[in-house]
């Protein structure tokens, strides 16, 4: 074989000169990406990673308490403070109020401990007049500074490296002694959305692929013509904005909204009790099925495109009737298609923001929605990345077990 | 015709678009146990007749029958018609065996009985160890038998086929159809087969039906069609052919005389001229022309002028100036005392007024 003569005659110069060869080729491949990694790198994987970094880094105290921050570290947050913890955590709040950045610390504090905003902001303003002993002066402005839980509230403020965001975003909640125990019953939340959320993302995905499949599937069979038309029908809600299609939405489905008044004019039901479609999970449901039904289509489509039609007629001709032969011979072979539109679908609404903000009222909001307000309202962006975080493994995981069970290698984009 | 025939198209015409017929009033036989061939040029009709018989199209017109049964109304599952389609069509998410299984699983029958069947048939196409193998992981000619295997496995009276070796090179093609025609003669099965190849045609048929522009030309043995074509289009397509047009200047007890262009008389057979005065299409084989024939063994005899010679090894391709023309072509055997020619030479040659057709 000329293989094996090639290689006795000289094998090591043929291993070398195809290696030169190959890295001249991958060289001149790299060269040409590099323009478009170093954007990505720039304007996304850095600014993702330094993001999530926050979840679980926060020097907000210890960066403008340090002297505190050192005393507390030692301090095993059972014993009753001392003098110097006192004299230390004067020396800083000194400082702060000088710079005006006591404002942040007293948030971060109440963070773990709501309410102790006020008593840093009102200790401030009198903490030039201060005399030593502190344990003594410091509770004579406010009495509180003797409450071991302030104290054990900076303690866990303190720390630079947190895994409390987590926690938090969790519904878990990190104690002073490092520990990790259930959040207070009234304060659960986060579970609660990431379960609707998912629960929300994946009605969508249903829906989509029952209204989506017949679509596609005539779209596929249609001659070209009136497919191209059907197409264009489909993808024209692309070309309009989200939040147009949204408000949309609320005209129809508001209680004096279009179909609200149908109903009633054929009686289904009656003005007094018009339904409530919107501000609320249903409304959510059907503004976000019908924005995302062109990801499950388009997917779908191209890969119905691609079954000759030939497949199902051998099936008919060897004696399957219609049904059986969609059933076993034509839906079998649309699955990437399915795969990659319900993967689209799903992973563009579990990040879904603009519509159940506008039509989602109480029960409708999902995750993102409360990422945004730690964004823009709370100011903590350090919850907002831990809550990214932990969605973004659960997308991960959803992807693995996807992958498990279908392959991603079985999905067709285009 | 036999009186009871498998399947029988009577009157059918189909039209696509409701302006053009593509298939213009069919009306054709097939014998139980026959091989035949539909044979014609691209896009004449051939796959809508083929299409017409599994029910994938309607008939726009006409009735087809199956075992003297009108089918019209049958829908594709129920007529029990076997197909091997033209890109075989196996099914890609199922294997070698599932594929050949399908047929039998969607008529309920037993396991066992399944997968006996499907071994029979897979050993009928030496492919018995290959029942675990996806189509994919096969060679084009491998899937190319499984599709046959698969459209036998149910015993179906019918098979069609439709172009099954048009994407086969030319070695795997001449060992298929002999495949296939051994298959064909050890089940006695009823085989129509769709091609625009007319040698496939002419090696595996028991009878060819040449289609142009949606009609039959015309419906033969393969030998019958070779040697005595009945119009110009048949003629032309079954081999190679020397064409001579004039007038008819007299017609007489089977026999004609044709006047051409050049203002020679040329003897023919009429074969398809109605009277005196007609035009007329005169078909010649190349290999019936004679070189420097025996004067009075032959009624046709003209001078001619050597153009062009081809070596082709048992035979000499000669194309001449004759009458006018200067592709006519004649095939000088290579044999023991042969005629040898040079080119711009000028040479005698004839043919014997049998072997001239007088066509429309
Ligand atoms: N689905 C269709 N819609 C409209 N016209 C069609 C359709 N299928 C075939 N035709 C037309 O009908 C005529 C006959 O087509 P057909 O496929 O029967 O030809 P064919 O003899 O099988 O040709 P080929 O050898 O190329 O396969 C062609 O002119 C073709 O354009
Ligand atoms: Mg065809």
């Amino acid at each position: 074989m000329t293989e094996t003569t090639v290689a006795t005659i000289d094998d090591k110069l043929l291993t070398k000169r195809l290696g030169k060869a190959m890295f001249r080729s991958r060289l001149r491949a790299f060269m040409l990406v590099v323009p478009v990694l170093l954007f990505l790198l720039l304007s996304f994987v850095i600014p993702i990673l330094s993001f999530l970094l926050q979840g679980i880094s926060d020097d907000t105290f210890s960066s403008r308490m340090p002297k505190t921050t050192m005393v507390l570290s030692e301090w095993d947050a059972v014993s009753e403070p001392t003098e110097e913890m006192y004299a230390a955590l004067v020396a800083d709040l000194k400082v702060v109020r000088a710079n005006k950045t006591i404002g942040k610390v007293a948030t971060r504090v109440n963070r773990d401990k709501p309410g102790t905003r006020s008593l840093f902001t009102s200790t401030g303003r009198k903490i030039a007049k201060i005399e030593p002993p502190y344990k003594e002066s410091l509770p004579g402005i406010k009495k509180k500074w003797q409450d071991i839980e302030v104290w054990q509230a900076m303690k866990t403020a303190s720390r630079k490296y947190t895994p409390g965001y987590y926690a938090a975003a969790l519904d878990l909640k990190l104690t002073s002694d490092g520990s990790i125990v259930r959040q207070d019953e009234n304060r659960r939340i986060h579970l609660t959305l990431m379960t609707r959320t998912l629960q929300i993302s994946f009605l969508v995905t249903i829906f989509c692929l029952l209204l989506g499949y017949p679509i596609a599937y005539l779209l596929a069979t249609l001659p070209v013509r009136s497919s191209n038309l059907l197409l264009i029908l489909v993808l024209l809600p692309f070309w309009t904005s989200i939040l147009v299609r949204t408000t949309a939405w609320i005209a129809m489905l508001q209680s004096q909204g279009v179909v609200n008044d149908l109903l009633v004019y054929f009686g289904v039901t009656d003005d007094g009790t018009r339904y409530s479609l919107i501000y609320n999970k249903l409304g959510t449901l059907i503004a976000m099925t019908h924005i995302l039904l062109p990801f499950m289509i388009l997917p779908l489509y191209s890969v119905m495109k691609g079954i000759p039609p030939s497949y199902v007629r051998a099936a008919k001709s060897l004696g399957a009737s219609n049904w059986t032969a969609f059933w076993r011979v034509y839906a079998p072979q649309t699955i990437p298609g399915i795969g990659a539109g319900a993967i689209l679908v799903f992973i563009v609404a579990i990040g879904y923001y603009i519509t159940p903000a506008l039509v989602g009222g109480q029960e409708g909001t999902m995750i993102s929605n409360t990422i945004d307000d730690h964004m823009r309202k709370s100011l903590n962006w350090n919850l907002a990345a831990a809550l990214g975080g932990v969605l973004m493994i659960v997308v991960l995981f959803l992807y693995w077990i996807y992958d498990r069970f279908v392959g991603i290698d079985n999905m067709k984009l285009g | 015709m036999s009186d009871n025939p498998l399947v029988r198209f009577q009157n059918v015409q189909k039209s696509y678009d409701g302006k053009i017929l593509v298939v213009k009033d069919l009306n054709l036989d097939v014998e139980k146990g026959e091989f035949l061939t539909m044979l014609g040029p691209s896009g004449s009709g051939k796959t809508t007749c083929l299409m017409m018989l599994a029910g994938f199209e309607p008939a726009t017109y006409g009735e087809i029958y199956l075992n003297e049964r009108p089918i019209n109304n049958v829908p594709p599952h129920k007529r029990g018609i076997g197909m091997v389609f033209q890109n075989y069509a196996l099914f890609p998410h199922m294997t070698v065996a599932e594929n050949l299984a399908f047929p039998l699983e969607v008529r309920k029958m037993s396991t066992s009985e399944r997968s006996d069947r499907v071994k029979r048939a897979l050993d009928m196409v030496q492919l018995g160890d290959f029942g675990n193998r996806r189509p994919a992981q096969l060679s084009g000619g491998q899937q190319q038998r499984v599709a046959v295997a698969r459209a036998l496995v149910f015993d179906p009276d019918l098979v069609l086929m439709d172009e099954p070796l048009g994407a086969l090179d030319k070695n795997l093609r001449e060992q298929m159809q002999y495949e296939i025609k051994h298959i064909h003669e050890n089940l006695g099965v009823t085989v129509v087969y769709v091609t625009h190849d007319q040698s496939e045609a002419l090696t595996m048929s028991n009878r060819i039906a040449v289609f142009n522009d949606g009609v039959v030309q015309q419906l033969a043995a393969p030998d019958t069609l070779y040697e005595r074509p009945e119009n110009a289009f048949v003629a032309q397509f079954i081999g190679e052919n020397n064409k001579l047009r004039g007038t008819v200047t007299d017609l007489d007890d089977g026999y004609c005389v044709v006047k051409t262009a050049t203002g020679a008389m040329v003897y023919a057979k009429a074969v398809n001229v109605k009277k005196v005065g007609d035009q007329s299409t005169l078909s010649l084989r190349p290999e019936r022309v004679v070189v420097d024939p025996e004067p009075g063994a032959v009624q046709n005899m003209f001078e001619a002028r050597v153009l062009e010679l081809i070596y082709l090894g048992d035979h000499i391709r000669t194309r001449i100036a004759l009458l006018g023309r200067e592709d006519f072509i004649v095939k000088v055997p290579n044999s023991a005392n042969h005629a040898f020619l040079a080119e711009g030479e000028t040479v005698t040659v004839g043919w014997l007024q049998e072997d001239c057709r007088a066509l429309d």
